[in-house]
């Protein structure tokens, strides 16, 4: 019988930092087992569980694309047991991941579309997932016009500059970076991911509108997103609930009847409006 | 097949007989509360009692559970899964009410995409002999719920007390092998089927408390916000107690210990249950906690398993330092007039 607690051995091949707190990571992972690589095949905004032996487990979303076929990528802010036993380690560590889990994204659904992605804080890596996938070459033709708004604190927090440098490059993506207040230096935008959202104004034909960030950004980016007129069933929205075993046992990360972990972490705003408010 | 009985003076040779092939576990008085535990002897089972205060649900998901152990080198981990099973196991003595929970769990744990590998596996290598009320409690109400207190659901045998004997029932393939290792034993007679048939007709009358579940699951859908959670919440102490003792409860929390990963036993009563790592918590209160072991048991188990995750055990009304009572609760939200359900659409 499949035994899905057990985490398959991997390995930390590179670590970057990504911020000028240097509490936030990047880990990249191969795994012991090349048959097991394969079998972990995922979509843009699912999560797997991660172990550090000793630590513990914690879900983390996973920031590679698909598409990169040879590790994975997550990303990760320190905050508690796990989380710094993981930033405390180093290069050729082993760590566990089981998953992946969760909906993710509905590649289906995005696919022939627009698609706007709006990302705030440190919540931005599994959007970046998403974005790296829809400017993979063998993918990109099949998506429409990509817009991203992505904003932080201040430049410092923002992660992924490698990416966010490489993105600007391209006349493929409308890249739109913003930082919360001005400061020296800054030459790009400035104020919050709302303001800036209403600013550029995509639009909302045939277009889905994919929104990431805490709970504080959420509420006021979602009146800017009704305005624009993307319909509820247009806009995706990524969860974080406390989770524990990631596949629906544990019962803890629930919202009504859905579990978070197994039944999202992505729901459209649609069924969204119709959950009970608890999150 | 007949159905069989034993003289109750024989039964410690059954366990006996039955303790070389199988691994029992049965209702006894250690630890000084009444729990299911490994036998380590025939005559240490304990029958007569009512009810035991620990729920049997830990045969199969313990209170602590070893998932793998771990080894840590400079740069190296070797992982081992444990043996969760030994051999075949024998659960002795499960009451009715505590049978159906079984049904319930196996519908959480061991379906949907995921299944629980260390219950499932355990489930599969146990038979459970059941061991009908003749002497149902005040805080019973497994009638309602569609229990009886010599309900055969979840079980392979049933045991019923006649007096002098006991009544063996087989009820399902595996009940009636494992009757069969027993040749022995007596065909019951007319007499004591009789006798069975009575005490159970007696049992079912003695649930005096009746709680009106149909359509609690629909009223519920609109209750969300409504003000009765932070009324029935003011004596509740969120110590956890209630999901602790209930056979049905089965949520928990996952750590590393000397090197092994273990599960424990969780509670929803508790804040740090939901607690994020940024330190906001969607149930921040006392009133979420009720409002989520209620809704949990009657109205979202209902939604994705099709009935109520409660048993009518009355564990949690005996248990509770402040005596909430679930029964009072359900009926109080039965009572409300329905114009009360707010459409969410
Ligand atoms: C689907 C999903 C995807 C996720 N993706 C990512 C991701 O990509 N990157 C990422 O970094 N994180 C992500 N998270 C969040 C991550 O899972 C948590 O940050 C992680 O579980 C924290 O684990 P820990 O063991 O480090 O913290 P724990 O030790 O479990 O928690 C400690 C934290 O709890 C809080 N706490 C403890 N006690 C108190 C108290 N008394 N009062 C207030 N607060 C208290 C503190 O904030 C403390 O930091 C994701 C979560 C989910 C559900
Ligand atoms: S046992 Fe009683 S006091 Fe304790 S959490 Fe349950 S309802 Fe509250
Ligand atoms: S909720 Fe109470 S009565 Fe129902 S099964 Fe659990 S402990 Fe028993
Ligand atoms: S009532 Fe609470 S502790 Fe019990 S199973 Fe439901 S969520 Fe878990
Ligand atoms: S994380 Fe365990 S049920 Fe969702």
């Amino acid at each position: 019988m499949t035994n899905p607690y057990i985490p398959n051995l991997t390995v930390i091949r590179k670590i970057t930092t990504e911020n000028e707190a240097k509490d936030i990571k990047t880990f990249e992972l191969t795994f012991k087992d090349s048959e097991a690589m394969k079998n972990f095949k995922y979509r843009c905004g699912q999560f797997a569980e991660i172990s550090v032996f000793g630590a513990g487990e914690c879900p983390i979303g996973i920031a590679s694309s698909p598409m990169d076929k040879d590790a994975i990528q997550f990303t990760v802010k320190r905050v508690g047991v796990v989380t710094t036993a993981l930033h405390n380690s180093e290069e050729g560590t082993v760590m566990g991941v089981r998953g992946p889990y969760g909906n993710g994204f509905p590649m289906e659904r995005l696919e022939g579309r627009n698609v706007v992605i709006v990302g705030g804080g440190f919540a931005f890596t599994t959007l970046r997932s998403l974005a790296n996938f829809i400017l993979h070459k063998a993918n990109r033709e099949k998506f429409k016009d990509l817009t991203v708004i992505y904003g932080a604190r201040n430049p410092g927090e923002l992660i992924y500059k490698y990416d966010l440098e490489a993105w600007k490059k391209r006349d493929d993506i409308n890249l739109n970076v913003t930082i919360d207040s001005a400061v020296p230096g800054w030459k790009g935008l400035v104020g919050f991911v709302p303001a800036v959202l209403k600013d550029v104004a995509p639009s909302s034909d045939n277009a889905i509108a994919v929104v990431c960030g805490p709970p504080i950004m959420y509420k006021f980016t979602m009146p800017v997103i009704s305005e624009l007129g993307f319909s509820p069933e247009n806009v995706l929205l990524s969860f974080e609930m406390r989770m524990k075993c990631g596949i629906g046992k544990c019962g803890r990360c629930n919202i009504g009847e859905k579990f978070v972990c197994k039944d999202g972490p992505v729901f459209t705003y649609k069924e969204f409006q119709r959950m009970p408010k608890e999150y | 097949m007949k159905w069989k009985v034993i003289e109750k003076s024989k039964l410690p040779n059954l366990i006996g007989e039955l303790a070389r092939e199988y691994e029992i576990f049965a209702p006894v008085d250690r630890k000084s509360i009444g729990s299911f535990e490994r036998l380590a002897s025939g005559s240490e089972v304990s029958l007569d009692s009512r009810n035991t205060k620990k729920p049997p649900k830990d045969v199969f998901i313990p209170q602590t559970e070893t998932l793998f152990t771990y080894k840590t080198g400079k740069q190296e981990v070797e992982l081992a899964a444990p043996q969760v099973v030994i051999g075949q196991r024998v659960v002795l003595a499960v009451r009715p009410c505590d049978a159906k929970s079984f049904v319930l769990l196996d519908k959480f744990l061991s379906s949907g995409e995921y299944k629980d590998a260390y219950y499932k596996e355990k489930r599969k290598n146990t038979t459970i002999v059941g061991l009908a009320c003749n002497h149902p409690l005040s805080t019973c109400f497994c009638t309602s719920l569609g229990g009886s207190p010599h309900g055969k659901e979840g079980l392979d045998v049933l045991l019923q007390d006649i007096n002098d004997k006991y009544l063996i029932e087989p009820i399902t393939e595996r009940g009636e092998k494992l009757i069969e290792k027993f040749p022995w034993l007596k065909e019951a007679e007319r007499a004591d089927i009789d006798k069975a048939k009575k005490l159970s007709d007696d049992a079912e009358a003695a649930v005096k408390s009746k709680v009106s579940i149909d359509g609690v699951d629909n009223k519920l859908d609109g209750m969300f916000d409504d003000p009765i959670w932070e009324q029935i919440c003011q004596k509740c102490l969120n110590c956890g107690i209630c999901t602790f003792f209930c056979p049905t409860c089965c949520c928990f929390d996952v750590l590393d210990e000397d090197g092994k990963r273990i599960r424990i036993w969780d509670s929803c009563q508790f804040s740090c249950f939901t607690l994020h790592g940024s330190g906001h918590n969607p149930r921040p209160s006392g009133k979420e906690r009720m409002r989520q072991r209620i809704m949990h048991k009657f109205n979202y188990f209902v939604k994705t398993h099709g009935e109520s995750f409660c048993v009518g055990c009355g564990r949690c009304i005996q248990e509770c330092p402040v005596n909430l009572d679930i029964r009072e609760v359900v009926g109080a939200i039965s009572a409300l007039p329905t114009d009360k359900r707010s459409d969410n659409d």
